[in-house]
């Protein structure tokens, strides 16, 4: 399994790949024209720039960090304050650097939080992060001044002049501008993967000790590391408060550093662009899948569950696995094995979903009768019939995704074999 | 003090609890002697080799590198001062490529420190090293594969290349042929020669064809004492590490004895 980190210098793929980016940015909201879309899509933005910041740790710095949203939440309550202040009239900058000054709070609250935390690396890291985490959601609560208490603190970014008649009032313009951040940080951050100081902190992932050994001092790489991904996670930050216009406390809350976490390693924590995959699923996750069930958060949790288990390099890693055996051609043999494990593994999903749905339903709509709907059918919560009819769908499901999985991982290993030969001749051959 | 050594210990002892492992070593190595030090198992050999490298201070004495103390300053501090050490078990960067690992340790003696201002790709004395050392080490062909890849030997040839790369004129090696089979060996010590022409060299190894092949000079050291600092011919004929091998060897034949 190759985790090849960069694209090869000098080629082209690399100029088509960001102008690709920059249309979908661009084109993005006329395609998605919905009012809801266009939400999404400005969050989306925002979360990209969040997960790839925390990426910044965890993949590329190994830094298991619990507390990430401080740097966003910290980021929003400055951001939103100044935005206020431009209001009221007092300070005088443009509506469209507010997410700068987001950037420097988070910067700024980095270089003194990260001293601490990034003394230790590994578990006392991880634990001084939730610590930290946790002290600043304590404040949250205590100085409701700044914090706004549970009300949280609101703007209007409808402040200072209009600039060629950009006013940011309609979601679309606000949407402009969290894309053209949401390019330039992810360019950003992708140059910083190709410094010295970038290559550096993969060095510490991987062999701390080692690095010590060829002059390096860790704890200042990790240090250095820690606040400039705390800089991009403030201007996310800002721009979550010039979108939402309101700041609450839970944006520093361990919720919003368990998402960033979570969605960044769903995503896949092992190549630039796996939290990207992981910040449009967070996204989707948070408004979709929350209106669509209850028992949303448990889904997230068996999925999160079974990445962990079986597929740690995650979804990224998955495309490139598979990426690789499409660039040696073998991609056609193993297309039905894919078709099968799909299929199979909706029935068993269904099966299992339905009876999920059931229980919630029992759990807290039994008031509303007894009936689930469920993708089109009408389940009897109460009824043996429907529960037993989803088990047996559910196990059939299940049965036949275990037939298929161990077909396709005997043909999984035939090709990676494959592979293997065939990259050795090609060295022979060279 | 006329000459400047490369690497002087000064009656460095050490201490774990009331347990006294390193009684007083007096080591004198010059620029550009490759020295080993061998000594019977327990005789303090890594304890001597772990002061050098700062894991822990000496207990009372003097380590100089180059005429200055290095006692009591941390790794890094000790490898911008010009002392490079290998591991013994193999200690390189897994996930990273054969010519990343490389070029990660040459950008501080290049003088690139944390720096984020600048592309890898565009600074061409460290990628130009990094091609070098590739050469040097003989792992040219398998530039991209990543270190975790590697065969057994060619990690420790990274290893050495990783070692070396910074430049430093002393070099300290912890049994550089340590897991190799023989015909592995011999290749590697020649590589060894190859690429520390002109440098320090101190290493700690078992393997006695490695010593006599390698070293310019051996230092024998039983229960914590250097018994005998000489060249190779000399040390073979020295009364007193004769009877320290060979007592040892009986001890060891008996304690292992089945």
């Amino acid at each position: 399994m190759a985790a090849v980190y960069k694209f090869k210098p000098y080629n082209v793929g690399r100029w088509v790949i960001w102008s690709l980016f920059a249309l979908v940015l661009l084109l993005a909201p006329l395609v998605f024209t919905s009012n809801l879309s266009t939400t999404m899509l400005a969050q989306m933005g925002i979360a990209i720039i969040a997960c790839l910041s925390y990426n910044i740790l965890l993949g590329q710095g190994g830094m298991l960090s619990f507390g990430h949203a401080v740097y966003t939440g910290l980021g929003s309550y400055l951001a939103i304050h100044a935005l206020n202040a431009v209001s009221a009239g007092k300070w005088h900058i443009p509506v469209s650097l507010l997410p700068i000054v987001g950037g420097i709070a988070g910067m700024c609250f980095a270089v003194l939080l990260g001293w601490v935390t990034t003394r230790k690396s590994g578990t006392p890291f991880a634990m001084i992060t939730l610590g930290v985490a946790e002290l600043v959601f304590a404040m949250s609560l205590m100085f409701s001044e700044f914090f706004g208490g549970e009300a949280g603190v609101s703007g209007n970014r409808v402040a200072g002049e209009a600039f060629f008649g950009i006013t940011f009032g309609p979601q679309i313009q606000v949407y402009y501008l969290i894309a053209a951040y949401t390019f330039v940080c992810v360019a950003l951050m992708y140059a910083f993967t190709q410094t010295p100081l970038g290559r550096i902190l993969n060095a510490v992932r991987d062999n701390p000790e080692r690095v010590e050994f060829i002059g390096y001092n860790t704890q200042r790489v990790r240090y250095i590391a820690f606040i400039i991904a705390g800089f991009f996670a403030g201007i996310a930050g800002g721009l979550g408060a010039l979108n939402f216009e309101i700041v609450t406390a839970e944006v520093v809350g361990a919720g919003r550093s368990g998402a960033y976490l979570l969605f960044t390693f769903l995503g896949g924590a092992t190549f630039f662009f796996g939290p990207i995959i992981g910040a449009i699923l967070m996204v989707i996750a948070f408004v979709l899948l929350s209106e669509l069930t209850k028992a949303w958060l448990l889904y997230l949790g068996l999925i999160f569950l079974f990445m962990v288990m079986y597929a740690p390099g995650g979804i990224a890693s998955l495309i490139m696995m598979n990426l690789r055996v499409a660039k040696f051609g073998k991609l056609r043999q193993i297309w039905t094995s894919y078709l099968g494990l799909g299929l199979t593994a909706f029935v068993m999903l269904a099966g299992a979903g339905a009876m999920i749905e059931m229980v919630y339903h029992l759990q807290l709509n039994s008031a509303l009768g007894d009936t689930v709907k469920f993708m089109g059918a009408t389940l009897n919560a109460k009824g043996l019939d429907s529960w037993f009819g989803c088990a047996f769908v559910m196990f059939t499901g299940l049965g036949l995704f275990e037939l298929c999985r161990r077909q396709y991982m005997i043909e999984w290993g035939d090709i990676q074999t494959e592979i293997e030969k065939e990259i050795k001749r090609r060295e022979t051959a060279v | 003090m006329s000459t400047t050594y490369a690497l002087e210990l000064k009656d460095v002892r050490k201490n774990f609890g009331k347990t006294e492992i390193i009684r007083g070593v007096n080591l004198a190595v010059e620029p550009g002697e490759r020295v080993a030090v061998i000594g019977p198992n327990g005789a303090g050999k890594s304890t001597l080799f772990n002061l050098i490298r700062a894991r822990f201070g000496p207990t009372s004495g003097d380590i100089l590198l180059n005429g200055q103390r290095i006692q009591h300053k941390t790794p890094y501090e000790i490898n911008r001062m010009g002392l490079a050490r290998s591991f013994q078990i193999t200690n390189i960067f897994p996930k990273l490529s054969v010519f990343e690992n490389l070029r990660c340790a040459v950008l501080w003696s290049l003088g690139y420190k944390y720096t984020f201002f600048k592309f890898l790709s565009g600074l061409k004395d460290a990628n130009e090293r990094a091609d070098q050392l590739l050469e040097m080490i003989r792992l040219d062909k398998k530039r991209d594969v990543l270190a975790v890849n590697l065969t057994y030997a060619e990690q420790r040839a990274l290893e050495i290349g990783v070692t070396i790369a910074g430049g430093a004129d002393v070099i300290l090696l912890d049994e550089p042929t340590a897991g190799m089979s023989k015909s592995e060996t011999s290749r590697f010590i020649h590589l060894i020669k190859e690429v520390t022409v002109g440098k320090t060299l101190l290493t700690v190894e078992h393997d006695m064809g490695v010593v006599f092949g390698l070293a310019d000079k051996i230092a024998v050291v039983v229960y914590g004492e250097v018994i005998a600092f000489d060249t190779p011919e000399a040390v073979r004929a020295n009364a007193k590490v004769q009877e320290a091998y060979l007592g040892s060897s009986v001890a060891d034949s008996q304690a292992g004895g089945h």
